[in-house]
């Protein structure tokens, strides 16, 4: 199981890399979607099988799907890859790359203090869904309330003017 | 009847507030009721104090009344007390009548004003600082009325506030007064330090106790309460604000300016008598300013064309005899002449507003003319009123005021033939310029058309003053006559009697004649020169001398121009000069560092949310080494 | 199961997160910028997965269901705005928008 971890966490990191390099935005998210399984992989390695699942299943299958049918109905033309292009200069990249790795140095520094674990103990799904309804019953109603707030917002947000929408698949040809 | 004293200057002060509160919401007939009535109800409560006093006098011929503790802090008392002698119940008598008249004459002179009740509010306003100015048991309070009119004469003078010509005047007046003021505060200052006390009777005891005649410390006491009095009074060298506070509306010259706030210095030496009594020299000094004074405005008199200025100058000279006389000791003759002169120049003040108002709103005498036919009621008044300023012998006021003066100017210890000299060729000098006064506004060719005729408001005022300005005399007849002393009777009970010299003492008749020979003189040589033959007269001040001196006359001496380059320019240059200082630069250099802050932290505000991820980022980099690494 | 030492763990999560913030700092584009918060909350997860599998507890999990339901929300939000933007700028660039400079 060490294996499957490692091995996984290298596949994640690897893909997390091309999807912020990859022009074309749909190679980044198909390239998303490896990472995501890669990482559900590496729930199931550490004893967390309900949560790989549901990474498989809400965040594989439900966001980036959603991201997918959005990017499509964008309907970018070959133009978007040339913007990728230059807007993604050689110069760009240094300032971001500076301080994301000063604060890996600092994340390093703190993380490796020496907690060193036996083995994992596999948590059950059964556990989780007790857990879940008893003590954070709350916090299920809670996200409940948020999702509700989402699609109330997405509906509104995403909606149209009547002549707008005339507008909108004619543009979008 | 006494204990009603509180009520005489709280009456007016009522007036005040009900009228500064809801003046301009009730109609101008309840303003003109309510600010006329506070001030007339003050006079019936004088009057009615002054028979209760003359009845029944208190002992000592003094009242006093104690209405509470002002300060009490260390030492230090002072309470706000009122103190009612002789003197100070000729000077509430004078003050509430006369300010009665003139709140009449003003509700109809006014009527067509904006600002009609905050008027009858300062004009109350005044009038209660005034009665507090006299009544004042203390310095102290007596400060206080003391700049309480000088408020009010800033109010006033400015009045038509919309003019800025109007507001220098008023601040010119309220800054040379100041310098009166601040002299006096300073001569409080040393008063209170070396005699332990500001209440006046208690005052004048320990002075004359301790400080022996001529000290250096009597004579600095005396001379900066002179100082102050001058600044009130504009003698010499503080008289050029006068003329210019003719700015104000005419029944605010006829009251503040010529009846009571301008005599004030003149109560203020009065009252503290026995001071001056202490450094003869500030008293003679007294008699010299007086003397200089009263000539010097004589002659600018004799060359100003506009009415009311010709009154401003002559009442500055008027004053100056009323200090001529406390200067050589005759100190209820100048109370006397102070009275008659209230009377008649409240009543020429009157009169020439209504010329004013009737010509349309013009000032200038030689646009005036032939106003005899066509505004019977004021030429008569009028000419009252300037017989009763030349002096004209017997039938007038300012006769028996004005010769008392001059007799007691000759014959006092202090007094001599140069004071008398003075006073009498001040005499020639007014009859002079007052007939011209007379001649051109009411004889001659009409240059203007009437417009606008005094109603019943406007002309009662007159014909009382011009009954006094007659009558107001009889009170004191000289031994010639009838020998009938009632004023300086009464006055005796407060103030000391004149000083009789030891020289040679002919006889007051034949002064009197020399008097009333100058006077007629005057006005003999005014009807000639501005009447009858007009053209000398004009020749000369064609002619180069007569051109320059006419000017420098006009100008009232020099003393605007010399005032201006000696302390108004240095002054603007210095503050021109430090208008880029050190304390400057410290507060231009805070506003420079916030303009700077702000065009440099804007930069950071691009509007890009990508910058602003950075932003957060280098944030949280930074908290957490913070966190982490220290 | 395994016996994985939580550092690394908690590495793996550190790393893949600056990767995400690397992503939204270099990249121009709106979608890239959505797609790395979703990387930077995914990583978030991960942490508190790892913490939760190194007691034993289901607390863990639990949080990552939350994180999961708000990165729901988010997104779907997220994308109206992203095509309102679209419609509005004719353009998927995130500079485009910058009206409320100072």
């Amino acid at each position: 199981m060490n294996a499957v971890f490692y091995l996984s966490s290298f596949v994640a990191v690897l893909s997390t890399l091309m999807v912020i390099t990859r022009m074309n935005v749909v190679h980044a998210l198909l390239y998303l979607i490896v990472s995501l399984l890669a990482v559900a992989l590496i729930f199931f390695s550490l004893g967390a099988p309900f949560v790989a699942a549901l990474e498989v299943i809400i965040y594989a299958g439900a966001i980036m799907v959603l991201f997918v049918f959005v990017i499509m109905m964008l309907n970018l033309g070959p133009q978007a890859a040339r913007h990728e292009r230059q807007w993604l200069s050689p110069g760009i990249w240094k300032g971001p790359a500076v301080l994301s790795m000063i604060l890996m140095a600092e994340f390093l520094f703190i993380m490796t203090k020496g907690y060193h674990v036996g083995s994992v103990l596999t948590v059950e799904p059964k556990h989780v869904g007790i857990a879940l309804f008893g003590s954070y019953l709350l916090g299920v109603e809670l996200a409940s309330m948020l999702l509700l707030a989402g699609i109330v917002g997405a509906y509104y947000l995403g909606r149209r003017d009547d002549d707008g929408r005339a507008q909108r698949s004619r543009r979008l040809k | 009847m006494l204990e009603l004293l509180s009520l005489i200057p709280m009456l007016p002060f009522a007036g005040f507030l009900v009228l500064i509160l809801i003046g301009s919401r009730i109609s101008r007939t309840a303003v003109a009721v309510i600010g006329t009535g506070a001030v007339g109800l003050a006079a019936a409560v004088a009057i009615a104090a002054a028979i209760g006093f003359i009845a029944s006098p208190p002992s000592g011929y003094a009242y006093a009344q104690t209405l509470w503790t002002w300060i009490e802090v260390g030492g230090f008392g002072a309470r706000a007390a009122f103190y009612l002698d002789a003197l100070s119940l000729v000077m509430v008598l004078v003050i509430t009548v006369v300010g009665f008249l003139i709140h009449l004459y003003s509700a109809e002179f006014m009527a067509t004003e904006e600002g009609y009740g905050r008027f009858f509010a300062y004009m109350n306003l005044f009038v209660g600082s005034m009665l507090i100015l006299v009544l004042a048991d203390n310095l102290l309070f007596l400060y206080l009325g003391w700049e309480g009119v000088g408020l009010c004469s800033y109010l006033l003078i400015g009045f038509w506030y919309r003019d800025p010509a109007n507001g220098y005047a008023a601040r010119k007046a309220f800054i040379v007064t100041r310098i009166g003021d601040a002299a006096m505060a300073v001569g409080l200052f040393v008063l209170y330090r070396n005699l332990g006390t500001l209440q006046i009777q208690e005052l004048l005891r320990r002075a004359s106790e301790n400080w022996p005649v001529g000290s250096g410390i009597a004579v600095a006491a005396a001379a900066l309460i002179l100082a102050g009095a001058l600044g009130k009074s504009a003698q010499l060298p503080l008289q050029t604000w006068l003329p210019d506070a003719m700015a104000g509306p005419t029944p605010v010259s006829a009251l503040i300016h010529a009846a009571t706030m301008v005599t004030a210095g003149v109560y203020l030496i009065a009252r503290t008598n026995l001071l001056f009594a202490l450094a003869p020299a500030v008293q003679s000094a007294v008699a010299a300013i007086g003397a200089l004074t009263l000539l010097l405005a004589g002659c600018s008199a004799l060359a100003q064309h506009d009415i009311k200025r010709v009154l401003a100058y002559s009442t500055i000279s008027q004053i100056g005899y009323m200090f001529l006389a406390l200067g050589v000791g005759a100190w209820s003759a100048a109370i006397f002449h102070f009275m008659t002169h209230a009377f008649f120049k409240a009543l020429l003040f009157l009169c020439a507003g209504v010329v004013i108002n009737a010509l349309g709103h013009e000032h200038n005498m030689f646009r005036m003319g032939g106003l005899r036919r066509d505004l019977p009621l004021t030429f008569w008044t009028f000419l009252i009123g300037s017989a009763s300023l030349s002096a004209l012998p017997l039938i007038d006021a300012g006769f028996y005021s004005k010769d008392l003066i001059l007799w007691q100017a000759w014959s006092s210890e202090k007094g001599g033939p140069w004071l008398w000299a003075a006073g009498l060729a001040g005499a020639l000098l007014t009859s002079l310029y007052t007939f011209r006064m007379v001649f051109i506004t009411f004889f001659g060719d009409k240059k203007t058309a009437i417009a606008v005729r005094p109603g019943t408001l406007m002309t009662i005022p007159l014909v009382i003053l011009a009954f006094f300005s007659v009558a107001g005399g009889f009170v004191e007849l000289p031994e010639t006559f009838l020998d009938f002393h009632l004023l300086s009777d009464f006055l005796k009970t407060a103030l000391p009697a004149t000083p009789v010299g030891s020289g040679p003492v002919h006889g007051e008749l034949l002064f009197q004649v020399i008097a009333s020979a100058v006077s007629l003189a005057g006005l003999f040589a005014a009807y000639l020169f501005f009447l009858r033959r007009p053209g000398p007269v004009e020749v000369l001040a064609e002619k180069r001398l007569g051109e320059r001196l006419r000017r420098f006359w006009l100008s009232g001496w020099g003393f605007d121009e010399l005032y201006d380059a000696l302390f108004v320019r240095p002054f603007l240059w210095v503050a021109r000069i430090s208008k880029g200082d050190l304390f400057d630069l410290i507060y231009d250099g805070v506003a420079w560092f916030s303009a700077l802050l702000h065009k440099t932290l804007s930069l950071t505000q691009t509007g890009k949310v990508r910058w602003y991820a950075m932003s957060i980022l280098i944030g949280a980099i930074i908290a957490l080494g913070v966190t982490v690494f220290l | 199961m395994t016996s994985v030492p939580m550092e690394h763990g908690l590495v793996l999560a550190g790393l893949l997160f600056v990767l995400g913030l690397a992503g939204v700092l270099m990249r121009r584009n709106i979608v890239f910028i959505l797609m790395s918060i979703e990387i930077m909350l995914n990583a978030a997860g991960i942490a508190f997965v790892i913490a939760g599998a190194r007691w034993g507890q289901p607390d863990g999990q639990i949080m990552f269901i939350f994180i999961l339901t708000m990165a729901a929300a988010e997104v779907s939000v997220g994308l109206a705005l992203l095509l309102q933007f679209y419609h509005k700028f004719k353009t998927l660039d995130a500079d485009a928008a910058r009206t409320m400079r100072g």
